[in-house]
């Protein structure tokens, strides 16, 4: 009898999984118990930037009360601590991707920035009038418009890899736009707007196989999975702090050595340069060299505590609740009359975009915000991807590690009174 | 959801129901474009304006919100047959209805024209709306001045 009992308890508990008590996870986030109108915050807005736990605003807090200094200067004890605390912050995001060397780590502002210094600084030294660079029709303005101001500079081409209408990444389509001139294959490994996981395994075999370098970005692919760049044998990696959970202003370029090596400064200042005089400078070896002025010291604390929140939680855990989550977000929102979803790939993250056939997506966000419910609404910077899908916007629920089956239904009763008000 | 009432009125359902005037007039001699990059609604606003300075047609074209979409066609509904310097006084007056509590009436607004523009100033319970709202007239304002192009931000 209190057998039966004891397994009627857990099967009647929350979605969580014994590994994975999501009521637990929840308290860990101070800004989950604020209400807005009046109504508990339901926040599916994680894609665009995730909440932070107190562990991380208790790491940076105390980083700002008790040793903060600037790093790699002072020969004073604060900013020693603080050196180690920021260089340890370097090994957690290595060992996070699971990098050779924390020396493969590039520090910049965001991840918009690390692009920037792609582009940049790669195509200073491999991109000449004529060179192609390969995209997708899935690429987020971050890693479309800096290949396009260095096309317009240097007269490269690029060449855009096609998706289904179902968002799936098309891999002989891709494969078929290799060429002689190809010099980077530039990807998202997760559509921030659809959720495609795009097959990247196969993408960087398909490229290597022609001597061609890959460039991820992983800013949709670090919040929900755990990323392996040896196991992938990808050249360059891209995330930022802010999604995993992290501060923003810090993210994140993985290179492998030999080819941050060889790449060329992309901000000149102080703390990337072995000596100076007015004739010549010589440069720090990466990847200090890439790491020009005061960099964002706290923020770099802040995303080794985030780190560690993952790796106490468990990256597998967190993507088998996310699964669990999308899987019955999709099956509840498409039960919405006049709900659509948009991007129904094979492989997802727990990205959910959709659009209503009365009501424009602004309409949606303004009218579920009125019940509590943070969602992205807008062209999620994809515009190009808006256009081959034939819609000019789309709403976005991203579904984090914190969120509920409960705040699904919120969001999906939400949605049946935005039928109501427009009929 | 009292707010959202005032803000989804009827009138303006009605209106994203059935826009007045969204069309390309082919005698039109002003026109601009006008886009919201935070969300890509995109509106183009034709006009034809006499040498008196009158406007004697108004239509737009173009997608959006339902905020966006209303605006528009209220705008196109209440230049018909303006002078210029009326629809600036319009401008005006639906720029400072849509952000102030206490708008200034420019002058020569009527009340039967305030009353019917008012319909719209509950975006000021919605501040990230408000360019929705004003994305047309900002527009017709472009295309008054000879500008081809607008954004909000």
């Amino acid at each position: 009898m209190s057998k039966v009992a004891s397994i009627e308890k857990i099967a009647a508990g929350d979605n969580s999984t014994l590994a994975f008590d999501v009521e637990r996870v929840r308290a860990d986030f101070p800004i989950l118990r604020q209400e807005v109108y009046g109504r508990p915050l339901v926040y599916l807005d994680s894609a665009a930037s995730a909440q932070k736990p107190r562990q991380v605003i208790d790491a940076m807090s105390q980083a700002y009360e008790t040793t903060y200094a600037n790093v790699h200067r002072g020969v004073h004890w604060m900013s020693q601590k603080t050196t180690d605390a920021f260089e340890a912050g370097r090994e957690k995001v290595a060992g996070f991707l699971n990098a050779g060397s924390a020396d493969e780590i590039v520090f910049t502002r965001n991840a918009t920035e690390a692009f920037n210094l792609m582009a940049s600084s790669f195509s200073r030294a491999n991109l000449g009038s004529g060179d192609e660079v390969v995209i997708s029709a899935m690429e987020h303005h971050a890693n479309i418009v800096p290949w396009q101001m260095v096309r317009d500079r240097l007269g490269i081409v690029l060449r855009i890899a096609p998706i289904d209408d179902a968002g799936n990444f098309l891999l002989d389509e891709f494969e078929a736009l290799l060429g002689p001139r190809t010099k980077l294959v530039a990807l998202t490994h997760v559509s921030n707007a659809l959720g495609t996981v795009v097959p990247v395994k196969q993408v960087i075999e398909k490229a290597h196989a022609r001597n061609i370098p890959v460039l991820l970005d992983g800013c949709q692919a670090t919040p929900h999975f755990a990323v392996d760049v040896r196991a992938l044998d990808v050249d360059f990696y891209i995330f930022t702090g802010h999604k995993v959970y992290g501060p923003s202003g810090i993210g994140v370029l993985y290179g492998k050595s030999e080819h941050l090596n060889a790449l060329p400064p992309y901000q000149g200042g102080g703390d990337m340069i072995s000596s100076v005089t007015f004739e010549k400078s010589t440069f720090k070896a990466p990847p200090h060299r890439f790491e020009a002025g005061t960099p964002p010291i706290v923020e770099v604390i802040g995303l080794g505590a985030a780190i560690d929140y993952l790796g106490a939680l468990g990256q597998d855990n967190i993507a088998a609740h996310e699964a669990g989550l999308r899987a019955y977000a999709e099956e509840r929102l498409a039960r919405v009359p006049n709900v659509r979803l948009v991007g129904t790939a094979r492989e997802k993250a727990s990205i959910v975009s959709f659009v209503m056939d009365n009501a424009h997506p602004h309409d949606i966000g303004t009218i579920v915000d009125r019940a509590g419910i943070a969602v992205r609404t807008g062209h999620h910077c994809t515009q190009p991807l808006m256009d081959r899908l034939g819609v000019a916007a789309t709403a976005r629920a991203s579904l984090g590690l914190y969120n509920t089956r409960g705040e699904v239904d919120s969001l999906a009763t939400a949605l049946e009174s935005v039928s109501e008000i427009f009929g | 959801m009292d707010d959202l009432r005032e803000l989804y009125q009827e009138v303006i359902l009605e209106h994203v129901k059935n826009p007045r005037n969204k069309r390309t007039p082919a005698d039109a001699n002003r026109h601009a474009h006008g886009n919201n990059p935070m969300c890509g609604d995109a509106v183009v606003v034709h006009l034809k304006v006499n040498g008196q300075g009158v406007i004697e047609d108004v239509a737009f074209d173009g997608k959006g919100c339902a905020i966006s979409v209303a605006s528009a066609s209220l705008m196109t509904e209440e230049l018909m047959g303006k002078t210029q310097d009326e629809a600036k006084a319009l401008f005006d007056t639906f720029q400072e209805m849509c952000t102030k509590d206490d708008a200034t009436v420019s002058a020569g607004v009527d009340e039967d024209t305030l009353d019917r523009m008012k319909v719209l100033a509950g975006v000021r319970e919605f501040p990230m709306r408000v360019k929705c709202a004003t994305l047309a007239w900002h527009t017709m304002n472009a295309a008054m001045a000879g500008t081809d192009n607008v954004t909000t931000d």
